[in-house]
């Protein structure tokens, strides 16, 4: 080939390049842009014999599909319970992940750290019908939980602690911070062992005690970090974690149990009320991109630190 | 490291040890629990409750019951087939893509773009995959397992996209005076020095892809198509069921059907831990040679943010 190349790239080359990439945008394109005619369905009064050529014939419904939501009193328990749990949960999440990075950093023995790292990141990769699996074996009624607190006196007879709609917010809180509590600290131990350590050597020079090297240098200097996962958190505000809460979710528990994402699975998939649940699930995606916009916005301006 | 200075600070280390090595054996112990119970006698545990440290009479008939079920069996291999198929291709055709999306170079990049990051921030809904999904004739069937999972998502994009604007332009020019295609240069050069990033991100899928038990949920009725998570699920709601049903009807009654449905509940829980461990088993035998891998694969993905 003797053909001289510009730097802008001739027509074959442009056309291995888009050879390269049309198997991935075909799936793109019919994978993840063509479902969102699923935004119509909210609008549509869809029914599931019309098929596929009737998300776009079937009749147009106005806001029924949405007047038919907020009049029913159980979706404002499911966004209650929705918004309760990652409210709590993302804030515990965030702070115990940030604490428990900042002591792992304080461990002197690169053993004992690559130990404790290795460990506790494990149950991250182990899938939440196991983790969640265990969790009710662990919490049945005739479950270790309960044997122990039997045995210690502390109760005369056994808990129903998986029946009892009253716990389950605090089950899933917890059961989901003792998951992720390890992998969640990995991207504030990168931002820490970037830090210069000089800056520790010179505060160790002035006196500076641990807590005080730990406030004023090792925490300013995982900031960035901390808001992106701040951001990301508010964000992800309406979206449970399906996979757990289904796994905890039983018909005891439902009432405190029912988040949005599996309310949108049993109307949809299971009744078939494609509208309803096409409603929610716009309802939903529209507060997430707002949260995001706006938690982006409000980081920029405090810490000059965002997304995008 | 830090010198240890004072008998403070050494009884600080020693604490700090300590609450470490609990806090591990905390994150730890849900898993160990179902391990040592898989192995335990089911009348053992009807009689004294679950063994909290160690196997008290050992048995491997639960794990018996489970390797001898042919429905585990097949769970496994569908779940197998398609975690190997899925993150093969997937890698290939996103590590692909990506490439030519990383070519400042590449005409229609705006659409390319658009449709990118549309992707990320709209989403049509499990109904509309239900829709579509019935209209490809893949509801059902194994390819529904297969074809949603093969583009890695916008996300990935980036990342890939990130390291390989990383690799030296002078790579490429070298090759191309040769007269070496585009699909060459991404070959030859491109994927050898992008393994690690490849290696993570393809590891972050296998893992996803073998934990996944909502596409079974959603997509599937048949129950040869049931993957291992999926299995497991199910049997964790039968018990869910027969224990919650025990503990109900014990406080109302004592009738012998009482200590029969939970003796049959504790049967059960082992078969259905020794299914948990199984499920998870993959996952803890790679996870120590993975581990780095991993890492790697979470600081790639932070050069983004």
């Amino acid at each position: 080939m003797n053909k001289t190349r510009g730097i802008k790239g001739n027509t074959k080359m442009q056309l291995q390049l888009h050879l390269m990439m049309l198997p991935g945008t075909i799936l793109l394109l019919l994978f993840s842009i063509l479902p969102l005619f699923g935004l119509l369905l909210a609008f549509k009064n869809y029914k599931v014999t019309e098929g596929f050529a009737g998300v776009f014939t079937s009749p147009w419904y106005g806001f029924q599909n949405f007047k038919i939501i907020f009049g029913n009193h159980d979706f404002l328990r499911m966004l209650e319970n929705t918004l309760g749990i990652n409210l709590i949960g993302n804030t515990l999440n965030i702070l115990g992940a940030i604490v428990f990075a900042l002591f792992i950093n304080e461990i002197a023995n690169h053993r004992l750290k690559g130990f404790v790292q290795t460990a506790t990141y494990m149950p991250h990769f182990v899938s939440w019908v196991v983790f969640g699996g265990i969790v009710n074996v662990l919490l049945s009624s005739d479950g270790a939980l309960n044997m122990i607190l039997m045995s210690l006196g502390w109760i005369d007879k056994p808990v129903s602690f998986m029946g009892d709609p009253k716990l389950f917010w605090g089950i899933a809180i917890a059961s989901n911070f003792l998951k992720e509590l390890g992998w969640s600290t990995i991207l504030y131990t990168a931002a820490i062992s970037g830090v210069d350590q000089e800056l520790y050597e010179a505060a160790d020079l002035d006196g500076a005690s641990r807590g005080q090297k730990m406030w004023y240098i090792t925490l300013p200097s995982i900031k960035s970090t901390v808001v992106i996962m701040v951001i990301f958190a508010v964000a992800g505000i309406m979206n449970n974690n399906f996979d757990q809460i289904y796994v905890l979710q039983n018909s005891f528990n439902l009432e405190k149990s029912e988040v949005i994402d599996t309310y949108i699975f049993k109307t949809g998939l299971q009744q078939l009320q494609f509208g309803i649940a096409a409603a929610v699930n716009i309802f939903k995606s529209a507060i997430a991109l707002a949260l995001l916009l706006a938690a982006n916005k409000i980081s920029t301006k405090l810490t000059d630190s965002g997304l995008f | 490291m830090y010198k240890i200075k004072s008998a403070k600070q050494k009884a600080f280390h020693i604490v700090l040890a300590a609450v470490m090595l609990l806090i591990v054996a905390i994150t730890v112990y849900p898993v160990w629990f179902s391990l040592i119970n898989s192995f335990e006698n089911a009348s053992e545990i009807e009689k004294n409750g679950f063994a909290l440290i160690w196997t008290r009479r050992f048995t491997l008939e639960s794990w018996e019951a489970v390797l001898g079920n042919s429905k585990i069996i097949t769970a496994f291999l569908v779940t197998l087939a398609r975690t190997v198929i899925v993150t093969v291709l997937q890698t290939l055709i996103t590590s692909m893509f990506s490439y030519g999306f990383s070519k400042s170079c590449l005409a229609g990049k705006g659409f390319y773009k658009a449709i990118g990051f549309l992707s990320m921030y709209l989403n049509g809904g499990v109904i509309a995959y239900f829709i579509l999904f019935n209209a490809l004739h893949i509801y059902d069937s194994f390819w529904v397992y297969i074809l949603p999972c093969l583009f890695g998502g916008f996300y990935n994009v980036i990342i890939y996209t990130a390291n390989f604007k990383a690799i030296p332009e002078a790579l490429f020019e070298s090759a191309k005076l040769d007269g070496a295609g585009e699909p060459t240069v991404f070959f030859r050069i491109v994927f050898p020095l992008s393994k690690p990033v490849i290696g993570a991100l393809a590891l972050f899928t296998a893992v996803s892809m073998w934990n996944d038990y909502t596409g079974t949920l959603y997509f599937t009725k048949t129950s040869e198509l049931q993957t291992i998570s999926y299995y497991t699920l199910s049997l964790i709601k039968s018990s869910q069921l027969a224990s919650n049903l025990a503990s109900t009807m014990s406080t109302s009654s004592t009738s012998s059907l009482v200590t029969t449905l939970s003796e049959a509940a504790a049967g059960y829980k082992t078969i259905e831990l020794a299914s948990m461990v199984l499920s998870a088993l993959p996952l803890i035998i790679i996870y120590p040679f993975a581990q780095k891998t991993f890492e790697k694969g979470m600081m790639v993905g932070s050069v983004k943010g």
